[in-house]
């Protein structure tokens, strides 16, 4: 740091630092803090002049008082005077102390922003470097205001230096992440591009951050790039260690810019042009082949940056995805590295292979490394690491070695880490069926997985298990058998059990014929663990006992004797209770006929997503995995397994990737099928298996879903309702307004009917008209859906004091509303006195079980009790200077937010209520108006001037409002609500 | 119970160690250098909870002294034995600094020892301790056997704060009533709060076992007396007599007498020890008055002027007088004129200091300041935090009395009227502040 280098060091700082140092105590350290503050402020009363070296001096400790954590409320006065020195370390010290000490809001920034300036326009590049730097550190808002324009200028200018244009190009980066809104495209872009091909490789380096940054948002603005990062790429590539002299980094010539380079590139697809892509395919392979030299050097260094750039152009090789060479040169690349000594290498090596697995060029040729990989899970030390090779494996995974795949992944599940066994039984469970070629060892393997690691299994994976064996009538009897030797184990999972009792329930006649597992047999070892489950599992356990009456009737007495015993009927669980007393009574009174259809064995489950693949893909969140599935499926559409299943998992995926979420599909769904009682529950994933029964029995474990998961929750968390309006129905605060409804309150300041809200259930008509300071408004409810809304009720509230300058009164609208109905509602407004808050419309309603409630502020503003009042222009200017006091005006300059259309205008102004005085200003661009509010107290007249200004400076479209009316709250209302308008 | 004692200096570094119960492992010394020296906050509570140990702590100058456990003992015990044990410690080597405790750390475990077994706290008499706990060797100080035995026997016995035999030429008594007298007042002279803590602190050289008996103006004893002998004035004895909040006796102090006739007696330890402590908080007399006037001129310039005022009988001197003045934190420059003792801005302290070497009761003396201020951007307010005093005076605040120190020796011929007692009142400054 030249700063404190000794010729120029500050003697005074050293020995206060070291007196810091040295202090025994906090207590004393404050002291000697505070002695040092003052000694300070009294050189800088301002008696005397200070030189630049004391100031640096005196500013320095203030910034090594505050970085010692306390706190400094003078000084910056002096450090902005530093600025404006022309010695390097006084100007260096001020740049700190702001860029440390300055937050944006202080008074001083047009100051600070001034000096900035000044360095930026001085030829001297240092102190265009310092001034660059400090925009980049403080990084706020209103510095990229202040020079969002001017730096893009700097990075272009022919005449720039290197090391500044390597500044600026940082520098507008930085601006550019913080607020992208402000850097504004232009012909720099193109200028920037070019900076590519500068001779500096500091400047590449820099320039290339920002373009990579900035193509990623604006893609097509910047494609010239590519072939310029290509060539720049193979002039680095193919260059000797030595050509690049400083930015050789052992032995590596410019590793950051090259890899910096191909992360460019995977912005973009492969180049069309054929000389493009060859010469980039050749960089590609000579990096390659670069991989597999010997090193030329022992040093990590060497290797580290050598495999950056390697592992760089492999990611930018499986971006493509089109070279079947390279991948497979790729990935032998990386089978090399799955057994070298380094672990992060290994871990990386994992980690690039997962996606060359989806790939269909190098599917095969990363197949081979299976035995590697497996060897890696038993055998790594790290869990991050063995949690990669578990991924492989799955991605690697196919119909060819899925029995081997999983039957390693099984027997690892029994020591794995408890972090990942969760995931570990999903994607078990998902090869299993997804490559199942017999169900029957589809089913062994479920079953194994839930001995092994019964408490990972979720939900899901079981609903899954009893889908799929009751799709399919070959596996059931094996499936019946199996579970029931299963259970036969002296303790087994209560997920086994529910297994267990589900698939009993329905198929225990398929093995009744053994003697070894005839009925009363297997009803007594499902009634064996009854009593060490959970409530939900007995209640399916109850359910299963009563289809066993139906499967067989020799069981009858016994069934009714265990649902007749206190612990059953007088059970203190009202679910459990419920059922006994129920599935008693059915068992009793129902004819043998009834009880057959009642308890008929569930119907085949319709095919869709498996919820299995659903709850991974949440897991793993929008990441890597569902894009590999994805490409998964694409890959594998011919080979389907089991009835279509494949083909519909994809497609859905490839629906559910695309940004609508199924739920809000199957909210979407206007006119589509009707909303019946399946449409509600559709988002619990617990429809899979259960929401056929539910459509079709008589609610046979229908009741199973846990009754957390009922509509309202649908409505309220859909995993993707990104997508605005049923969400947000649900607020479950009425007081709380739409985020939305100012906007709409301000759609209705110049005009008194038209459309309120909309959404996908509901749409809101208003219909308006005003006399005096008296109102009158229509409500129209209109019920988009097929389904009736019940106990519908609507309130108007005041909040706060409208409720004393507003009068509302609201008619009862009725309670029930038909699907595709409309109902009106009529409201009366008498305006008391000057309002500027608007009443809020509450609405409750009731559909399909769920209840919405919404809240939205009626649009009555203060303009609609307007009375135009015609007047000549002397008449006008006359009482426009009587409104001369300063509170009676209010002005407001503001952006156009449309094109200024004169008739458009007129239009907006006309429907605010007051009356266009035309001819009256002397400049014909300008409107001006006048009307009179009618309030029940007062009269307040309102004289308003609009200028337009079409070519205000930096070519934007201005307004200039100006309100005088005799009461100032009004004028401020006025302006507040107009502004918006225009 | 105290589970181990741990002494730090002020870097955190263990200098002592010593752990009484197996439930406390070396972690715990850790625990507490980061969790409390190191905090960051600047006020620390005297009792921390970490991963459900206890650590209550004091602090002497530079060192921390932490008792650890984790067991439910009674916090007020632990304190109570942390100030004991620092009183032995300044008994045998004078004031605790990080030196002085290096240089005696084989006392001070033999010290730990001896006063605290198994996190139970013994016998912590220094007059007591210094019989067996020497700081000499042996051959310097020959103890027979006989004595060895006495000393055990009187350690273990009933007044185990004393030993058998003492005898001294001239019978003598000294009796400090020392008090210290903590006030806040609003700037119109109003007491916001006030109260005095106060200790009884003897110095006996009394031959043999004598049983003494220690009067003073407590209201409770006066009224009674009032009420059993000749009526007096209640206004009068009101003046006379103090009542006392709470207070605490020297363990020697028959505590069953106490209760029923609440009268103090005692067979004192030879030597010097606290006898009592007490808390007063009505009728106080403040010794000072302190009349601030503060005067923003501007944003940038300040007027102080305070008055003191003495407020005791002009015949009785205070001593060390001290006003301390705060000053705002944008104080650039100050200056002062006083017309009695000696002021300086301090700025390591940021205040003004106004030393007075005597001030005799019933005066009064006014310094005026005038301080310079630098102009800040930020528009927070200066919290103006109040003026702090401290002086001397030769008498109690809190109106104690000692009305008297009678001395019975049965055996030896001695008599009350032989001793001759010494009593002195010192009244020091605890918290004395007035807001401005």
């Amino acid at each position: 740091m030249p700063a404190v280098s000794k010729g120029d060091g500050m003697r005074g700082l050293a020995v206060f630092i070291s007196d810091i140092r040295n202090c025994k105590s906090k207590e004393a350290e404050i002291k000697r803090i505070n002695k040092e503050l003052a000694n300070i402020r009294s050189k800088f009363k301002g008696d005397k002049a200070l030189d630049g070296y004391s100031k640096k001096k005196y500013v320095c400790k203030l910034l090594f008082i505050f970085l010692l954590g306390h706190d400094i409320d003078f000084g910056h006065m002096e450090a902005v005077n530093l600025l404006s020195s022309n010695k390097y370390t006084e100007k260096q010290i001020g740049y700190l102390f702001i860029s440390v000490l300055v937050n944006s809001n202080s008074e001083l920034i047009r100051l600070i922003n001034n000096a900035i300036k000044n360095d930026l326009s001085s030829r001297n590049p240092t102190f265009m470097c310092l001034a660059l730097h400090c925009i980049a550190n403080v990084g706020s808002r209103e510095m990229a205001e202040a020079f969002a324009g001017e730096i893009p200028r700097i990075l272009v200018a022919g005449d720039t230096m290197d090391s500044v244009k390597q500044s600026a190009a940082l520098c507008l980066l930085r601006l550019y992440k913080t607020s992208p809104d402000l850097v504004l495209m232009g012909e720099w872009t193109s200028r920037v591009v070019h900076l590519l091909n500068d001779q500096h490789m500091g400047v590449v380096t820099a320039a290339i951050s920002l373009i990579t940054c900035l193509s990623q948002k604006n893609p097509d603005e910047f494609k010239t790039c590519v072939s310029l990062a290509v060539s720049r790429l193979s002039r680095i590539v193919s260059s000797a260690s030595t050509d690049l002299q400083d930015y050789t980094y052992y032995f590596v010539p410019a590793p950051w810019l090259s890899c910096k380079l191909l992360r460019l590139l995977q912005c973009y697809p492969p180049p069309e042009d054929g000389a493009v892509k060859g010469r980039l395919v050749e960089c590609l392979e000579t990096i390659l082949n670069k991989a597999q030299e010997p090193p030329k050097s022992k040093k990590v260094q060497h290797s580290n940056a050598k495999n950056a750039i390697l592992f760089e152009a492999i990611s930018l090789i499986i971006h493509y995805d089109s070279e079947p060479n390279l991948l497979v040169r790729a990935c032998n690349q990386l089978g090399q590295f799955l057994q070298h000594r380094e672990t992060n290498l290994r871990y990386l090596a994992l980690e690039s292979m997962c996606t060359l697995a989806s790939s269909e060029f190098s599917h095969e040729a990363v197949k081979t490394h299976i035995e590697t990989v497996i060897n890696a899970l038993k055998t790594e030390r790290d869990v991050s690491v063995r949690q990669r090779a578990a991924d492989l494996l799955y991605a690697m995974c196919d119909r060819s070695n899925a029995k081997q795949i999983v039957a390693e992944m099984l027997s690892y599940l029994e020591t794995a880490d408890y972090s990942i066994r969760e995931e570990m039984v999903l994607k078990v469970a998902i090869l299993a069926e997804k490559y199942a070629v017999d169900y029957s060892w589809y089913v062994d393997t479920i079953l194994n997985l839930i001995r092994i690691a019964g408490d990972y299994v979720s939900e899901e994976v079981w609903y899954r298990v009893i889908q799929i064996v009751i799709n399919r009538d070959d596996v059931q009897g094996y499936a019946a058998k199996t579970v029931f030797e299963a259970l036969q184990a002296p303790a087994c999972h209560e997920n086994m059990v529910k297994v267990g009792g589900y698939i009993l329930g329905e198929f225990g006649n398929l093995i009744a014929g053994d003697p070894r597992s005839s009925p009363l047999v297997q009803f007594n070892l499902l009634h064996s663990k009854f009593h060490l489950c959970s409530v939900p599992t007995r209640a399916l356990l109850l359910s299963a006992y009563i289809k066993f009456i139906n499967l067989f009737p020799e069981t009858k007495s016994t069934i009714q004797e265990v649902l007749r015993s206190d612990s059953q009927i007088r059970n203190s669980d009202v679910e459990l209770q419920q059922r006994a007393v129920e599935y008693l009574k059915l068992s009793s009174i129902a004819s043998t006929d009834v009880l057959a259809t009642v308890l008929e064995e569930m119907p085949p489950f319709p095919e869709r997503e498996s919820s299995i693949l659903a709850k991974l893909k949440k897991k793993k969140g929008p990441g890597a995995v569902s894009v590999n599935e994805l490409e998964e499926g694409k890959r594998e559409g011919g080979e389907l397994n089991g009835g279509g299943e494949r083909g519909d998992n994809s497609a859905i995926a490839a629906s559910n990737a695309s940004t609508p979420s199924p739920s809000a599909d199957l909210l979407g769904l206007r006119t589509g099928p009707p909303v019946t009682a399946a449409a509600p529950s559709a988002g619990s994933l617990l429809v899979d298996v259960f929401s056929e029964a539910g459509v079709n029995d008589d609610g046979f474990l229908r009741d199973l879903e846990p009754p957390t998961e009922s509509s309202d929750s649908l409505l309220a968390e859909g995993p993707g309702d990104s997508d605005s309006a049923p969400p947000s129905v649900v607020s479950e605060d009425p007081a709380t307004p739409l985020p939305e409804s100012n906007e709409l309150l301000n759609k209705f300041v110049c005009k008194n009917n038209g459309v309120l809200f909309e959404n996908q259930l509901l749409q809101i008509g208003i219909k308006s008209e005003y006399r005096q300071n008296l109102g009158r408004m229509y409500l129209f409810y209109g019920n988009k859906t097929s389904v009736q809304f019940i106990t519908f009720t609507t309130t108007v509230t005041c909040p706060g004091e409208l409720q004393s300058q507003l009068n509302v009164q609201s008619k009862p609208v009725e309670p029930l509303i038909e699907g595709g109905a409309q109902v009106q509602q009529v409201i009366n407004i008498e305006c008391l006195t000057d309002f500027s808050d608007a009443p809020l419309l509450n609405i409750k309603f009731r559909y399909g079980g769920a209840l919405q409630n919404l809240t939205l502020k009626l649009p009555v503003t203060i303009n609609k009790f307007f009375q135009p009042t015609e007047m000549a222009s002397h008449d006008f200017f006359q009482r426009w200077k009587q409104l001369s006091l300063p509170q009676q005006e209010a002005q407001k300059i503001f952006k156009a937010n449309h094109a200024m259309d004169t008739e458009v205008l007129k239009a907006k102004l006309l429907g605010l209520g007051m009356a266009l005085l035309e001819n009256v200003d002397p400049n014909p661009e300008n409107f001006v108006c006048a009307g009179v509010i009618q309030t029940k107290a007062q009269q307040v007249g309102s004289l308003l001037r609009l200028e337009p200004n079409a070519q205000a400076q930096s070519g934007e479209q201005m307004y200039r409002l100006t309100v005088r009316s005799s009461k100032d709250t009004v004028s401020k209302r006025l302006c507040e609500l107009l502004a918006e308008q225009f | 119970m105290i589970g181990g004692l741990f002494i730090y200096n002020h870097k955190g570094e263990v200098l002592i160690s010593r752990v009484y119960r197996d439930d406390i492992g070396r972690n715990a010394v850790d625990a507490f250098r980061v969790n409390v020296i190191h905090a960051r906050q600047q006020v620390r509570s005297p009792v921390t909870n970490i991963a459900r140990t206890s650590f209550f702590h004091v602090k002497r100058s530079n060192i921390w002294l932490a008792a650890v456990t984790k067991q439910n003992v009674n916090a007020a015990m632990v304190f109570e034995f942390l100030y004991k044990m620092c009183d032995v410690m300044t008994a045998y080597f004078g004031k605790i600094s990080e030196e002085n405790i290096k240089n005696n750390f084989v006392l001070i475990y033999e010290l730990l020892d001896e006063i605290l077994d198994f996190g139970y706290p013994q016998n912590s008499e220094t007059g007591a301790l210094k019989t067996f706990i020497t700081q000499q060797g042996i051959k310097g100080q020959p103890q027979t056997k006989e004595e060895q035995s006495q000393i055990t026997s009187q350690v273990t016995g009933q007044i185990g704060w004393r030993r058998e035999g003492i005898k001294y030429r001239r019978n003598e008594l000294f009796l400090d009533v020392l008090e210290s007298v903590n006030l806040l007042m609003s700037p119109q002279g109003q007491v916001l709060s006030a109260h005095v803590s106060g200790r009884v602190v003897m110095k006996s050289y009394l031959s043999g076992m004598p049983e003494c008996k220690f009067g003073m103006n407590d209201k409770i004893v006066i009224d009674k007396q009032g009420k059993g002998g000749t009526t007096d004035e209640p206004g009068k004895s009101g003046k006379q007599s103090i009542a006392i909040d709470d207070c605490t006796f020297h363990q020697c102090v028959r505590l069953s007498k106490f209760d029923s006739e609440r009268s103090i007696s005692f067979i004192p330890p030879d030597g010097e020890y606290e006898l009592m402590r007490y808390r007063t908080t009505k009728d106080i007399i403040l010794p000072f008055r302190v009349i601030p006037l503060v005067r923003e001129v501007g944003r940038t310039k300040l007027e102080v002027k305070v008055v003191i005022k003495s407020n005791f009988k002009p015949s009785l001197l205070a001593q060390k007088i001290e006003v301390r003045i705060p000053t705002p934190l944008n104080t650039s420059g100050v200056q002062v004129i006083c017309m009695k003792g000696k002021a300086k801005y301090k700025a390591s302290e940021n205040a003004i200091v106004w030393k007075i070497k005597r001030m005799a009761g019933m005066k009064e003396s006014q310094i005026s300041a005038e301080i310079e201020l630098l102009p800040t951007n930020d528009k927070k307010k200066w919290a103006r935090p109040p003026i702090s005093m401290n002086f001397e005076v030769p008498f109690a605040p809190s109106g104690l009395k000692v009305r008297y120190l009678k001395v019975f020796e049965s055996k030896l011929n001695y008599s009350d009227h032989d001793v001759i007692k010494w009593v002195r009142y010192i009244g020091r400054s605890g918290i004395y502040e007035t807001r401005c």
